[in-house]
């Protein structure tokens, strides 16, 4: 979205993400990088 | 519920239960702040609204504005509502896809910070047998169910020190995952010291991931990073990290660093890391003990957000000029990232993931291991705690007091269960610097997402690409 007032960066998907998600195959946050610290926002889906 | 921010000259409004991200002019974010309180919004504007803003902008401003915002809100893209705890349960009888093997507690180096008790976590120095490591490989074949993506990390300790095995095991795994539909990806931690061609090699070939220690500028590395005679491992482990990047091709390694109180100025080792020729770069603050001279305070804090924010302005200015390096914890996808239902539980120690020591023993991940409490059974005697794995497969971001209402509760998905025990003593017990931490990355990463969208309309991220060519 773009306008005047306001840009929107993405197309937000949380919700729909709820109802389609949960398959497992994604990797364990920290695990394979910074093995300290907990950031999930940054795995990768595996769908 | 939004979280708003200035940061590099933006205004930002995260609306936190959509994940929509909104770049606003002034005015739009004036009226956020009054409407930030009620977390909701009416078709019309009320008068006392007009009457806040009555000298700062014009009445049609305000009106045009507020019928913006209030398009975003009836497209649920501000101030939707939480409806995700009805989710909360699931996945708490999910199987074990990811292990940790501790290969080796032993190490050849005795850096300073090390929270492994310099290798050994505290139980003696030793290696893991081949028979150990089998029977790690079938316990997660066994217990993943139908996951077929498996995660085996190579961790200790120095795995190097027992690569014999390491190679052992990778090839026991390969053998057998056809037979039970599944399929491994390696990750080895290393802090580089007996790297050689041959290891570099089969790395590059076996190793969906390679973790390659190394703090930064030589002075800051030799610090911390020294061997048992107390010499620096700059100069031997630099040039084999550049071989072993150099024939990397198209897979994964991070550049893996720890920044202590003595290196508060970090930037300047992610950019002497890019210098080097590396650019998957990750370096974080140290899990110490809080009475450690080199551990990163809560005081800590304001000199620490003020370098997050010299790195994110940095990363800017290089990307503005085509020179790409990736930072790990400034990474985000804004798109395409993970689903909610991961979101909410974050890395799934102790659930989805544990780890192995070289006894057999299994804790919930490898921050765990040496904490008799926490030890969740063992792989020779076939024992294994499905109580505590439950208890952490229900540590999510509603049932942490402190998460459920915090801005970032899908971004750090409740952050670090084993952080929270060794600062808080309650894995569900949020560690506040960790949080305070966590929540300026995150700042800074969305800030960098809107100074690069900005910057080009035409290469906007269109959600397929993001991941790589941006974040």
């Amino acid at each position: 979205m773009s306008a005047k007032h306001i840009k929107t960066l993405n197309k937000a998907n949380l919700k729909e993400s709820a109802v389609k998600g949960g398959c497992g195959e994604c990797q364990a946050s920290c695990q394979s990088a910074c093995k300290t610290s907990c950031t999930v926002a940054n795995q990768k889906c595996e769908k | 519920m939004i979280h708003k921010y200035k940061l590099g000259g933006y205004n930002i409004c995260l609306d936190v239960h959509s994940g929509a991200v909104h770049v606003l002019d002034d005015i739009a974010y004036d009226i956020l702040d009054i409407l930030e309180k009620k977390d909701t919004m009416t078709k019309e504007p009320d008068k006392a609204l007009f009457d806040s803003l009555a000298g700062k902008y014009d009445r049609e401003e305000i009106q045009e504005t507020y019928e913006a915002l209030y398009e975003l809100f009836e497209n649920g893209l501000l101030f939707s509502p939480d409806d995700y705890e009805q989710f909360a349960d699931m996945m708490t009888k999910a199987p074990i896809k990811s292990m940790c093997i501790n290969i080796s507690h032993d190490c050849n180096l005795r850096c300073e910070y090390c929270f492994a008790a310099k290798g050994d976590f505290g139980q003696g120095r030793c290696l893991m047998s081949f028979e150990t490591a089998k029977k790690a490989i079938d316990f997660i074949i066994a217990n993943s169910g139908t996951r077929r993506n498996l995660e085996v990390d190579f961790f200790g300790g120095e795995p190097l020190m027992n690569f014999d095995v390491v190679k052992q095991t990778v090839e026991y795994a390969r053998s057998i995952e056809t037979k039970f539909n599944k399929h491994f990806r390696f990750t080895i931690t290393t802090n580089g010291l007996l790297l050689d061609d041959e290891k570099i090699e089969y790395i590059n070939r076996e190793m969906n991931n390679a973790v390659l220690s190394l703090d930064g500028r030589k002075e800051v590395n030799d610090r911390m990073r020294v061997t048992p005679n107390g010499r620096g491992c700059y100069d031997v482990i630099v040039p084999k990290y550049q071989k072993l990047v150099q024939g990397r091709g198209d897979k994964d390694y991070y550049i893996r660093g720890t920044f202590t109180k003595y290196n508060l100025d970090f930037t300047n080792d992610v950019l002497h890391f890019y210098e080097l020729g590396f650019d998957q770069l990750s370096i974080e603050p140290v899990v110490s003990d809080p009475k450690l001279d080199y551990s990163i305070k809560y005081e800590d804090l304001p000199r620490v957000f003020e370098e997050y924010d010299r790195l994110a302005d940095t990363i800017i200015k290089y990307r503005k000029k085509g020179d790409y390096f990736n930072f790990f914890h400034f990474m985000i996808d804004l798109n395409q990232g993970p689903c909610a239902i991961k979101r909410l539980r974050g890395c799934g120690c102790g659930n989805e993931y544990v780890a192995v020591t070289p006894q057999g023993d299994i804790y919930p991940c490898h921050q765990f291991v040496g904490n008799e409490a926490y030890k969740m059974g063992n792989l020779h005697d076939g024992t294994f705690n499905t109580e505590m794995k439950e208890d952490f497969a229900k540590a999510n971001v509603y049932s942490k007091e402190n998460c459920k209402n915090c801005w970032a509760k899908f971004y750090c998905s409740g952050g670090c269960n084993a952080n929270n025990y060794q600062y808080e003593g309650d894995i569900r017990k949020s560690h506040k610097t960790s949080c305070e931490l966590e929540k300026k990355r995150l700042e800074c990463a969305i800030m960098i997402k809107a100074a690069l969208a900005e910057d080009s309309d035409a290469q906007e991220c269109d959600g397929e690409d993001c991941f790589t060519a941006c974040c």
